[in-house]
């Protein structure tokens, strides 16, 4: 029996992995994109915990961001992927189901994921905020706009505009984080990779696979968040 | 809150603190030699050199970390020649290559913060020091390089401390560091929140203790941005 190459590894012939690995890197981009939406939630919500809350939620809003960014990921993602399963077994035992429930590894992974991006977006939220000009918000108010009418039309465009060099780099971060979602047994890229390795014996052509999609992925959504920021920030004057 | 387990937990991830510190010291000493390499590159004017070193930078900060561990633990030894080579007893063992993997990792970061510590010396200080006839690498050595270690410290304690959290997924390739022994723990006792509070914890004081460690060494090596210590005033009639 012959070896097969890789390309005959990587394309969709009968030795092909092509397909189940798109399928790995599209399961991948799917656990960023829910795991980044997650995070901008918690994000906005810590953001505005500490520029308009009281003492109460800038302590809780700071424990937050310093305990998560102190903390590893993989910590995390243990926390939510078996933590998760602990309470919703305890659940099933009220409701009279007997035995370990697993909770789904998707959800931990994209929720562990999503509050760990948050404390970064929360930092990222900030300091967008401090950086609109008091000057646009006194005129704002000397309009007569309404809180909600200033933020919906002042605030929230400003802050976006001056957040997105600093959520292009959470996004990098999340997409590379995603790969540690693996350990709860979703097919994503990393995953769908180890079963190739193993069924093969041939890891260095999987791992080096998985690494290239991961550059090529992350290069790609790079020059879109580039591009975007540039269409963003065509009023604002350079240098 | 069971309070006997959270402390029997505590002594059990104790034990595991210092394998999860030599990983990180190891690979961030090991590291910063390969990024000074590496920023010396880019800044060399040499095309191959310059190019060389974008292209490291750019594979190893667009891959997770993790797909880089399983490429050097998994992926080299599918070859005969590695496995027959004379490296085969560092690339066989998971602890030399996750610290392999977490050096190139962390070279290619700290490579683009050396670099923009030695740009931001002011031209006019090399100057000087070739003025006073300085040879290149005595103006290196003397100006440069601790203007520039002064300038990129505080983005360098953010390497070091996501160098204490990479360690962690040296664990998936079955080294017993603190989140090696806390999964551990909580595959046998099923008490995730507990674990997670106390190696959390374990995980916070580290990197408290070493972001105090780099401000302090940072006071030290500015002076200058400090007010000179007052003198003591002196009465007229006692000077001598």
């Amino acid at each position: 029996m012959t070896q097969p190459s890789f390309l005959d590894l990587i394309g969709s012939g009968p030795d092909g992995w092509g397909p189940a690995l798109a399928a790995g890197a599209m399961m991948t981009i799917l656990i960023a994109l829910a795991g980044y939406a997650i995070g901008m939630v918690f994000g906005a919500l810590g953001a505005w915990a500490k520029i308009a809350g009281g003492p109460i939620a800038r302590g809780v809003a700071g424990t937050y961001t310093t305990v998560l960014r102190g903390i590893p990921d993989l910590l995390v993602i243990y926390l939510f992927y078996f933590g998760g399963s602990t309470v919703i077994s305890a659940f099933g035992h009220l409701f009279g189901a007997s035995g370990f429930i697993s909770f789904p590894g998707f959800l931990a992974g994209a929720l562990a994921v999503g509050v760990t991006s948050g404390a970064q977006q929360t930092e990222v939220f900030r300091g967008a905020y401090k950086a609109v000009h008091t000057g646009e918000l006194e005129a704002a108010i000397a309009c007569g706009m309404s809180p909600f009418l200033r933020f919906r039309r002042i605030i929230a465009p400003l802050t976006l505009r001056y957040a997105l060099p600093g959520m292009g780099n959470v996004w990098q971060i999340v997409l590379k984080e995603s790969a540690l979602v693996s350990i709860t047994g979703v097919v994503e890229l990393l995953r769908q990779s180890q079963i190739g390795a193993g069924s093969t014996g041939r890891p260095f052509d999987f791992y080096f696979i998985a690494a290239m999609i991961y550059l090529a992925i992350s290069t790609l959504s790079g020059a879109l968040l580039q591009f975007s920021e540039k269409r963003f920030t065509r009023g604002v004057r350079r240098g | 809150m069971d309070f006997v387990f959270l402390y029997e937990t505590f002594v059990t991830l104790i034990s595991a603190i210092p394998t999860t510190l030599q990983l990180a010291a190891t690979s961030v000493a090991m590291g910063t030699v390969l990024a000074l390499g590496l920023a010396l590159c880019r800044l060399s004017g040499i095309a191959p050199l310059d190019w060389f070193a974008r292209a490291y930078i750019f594979v190893f900060r667009g891959t997770p970390l993790l797909v880089q561990i399983f490429l050097i633990y998994y992926g080299l030894s599918q070859f005969r020649g590695v496995r027959r080579s004379m490296f085969w007893f560092i690339l066989r063992d998971p602890y030399w290559c996750a610290i392999i993997a977490l050096m190139l990792c962390t070279a290619a970061y700290s490579a683009e913060i050396i670099r923009g510590g030695l740009l931001s010396v002011p031209h006019g200080q090399v100057e000087a020091g070739r003025a006073c006839g300085m040879s290149r690498f005595l103006v290196f050595r003397r100006i440069v390089m601790p203007l520039a270690i002064r300038q990129s410290l505080p983005a360098y304690s953010n390497e070091i401390i996501s160098m204490v959290k990479a360690t962690s997924l040296a664990s998936i390739i079955t080294i017993m560091e603190v989140t090696g022994v806390a999964a551990k723990l909580i595959s046998e006792t099923y008490r995730a929140i507990e674990v997670f509070i106390v190696a959390g914890a374990i995980y916070l004081a580290i990197n408290f203790v070493l972001a105090r460690i780099v401000v302090l060494i940072e006071y030290r090596l500015s002076p200058h941005l400090r007010q000179a210590p007052s003198l003591q005033p002196v009465a007229a009639g006692e000077m001598k």
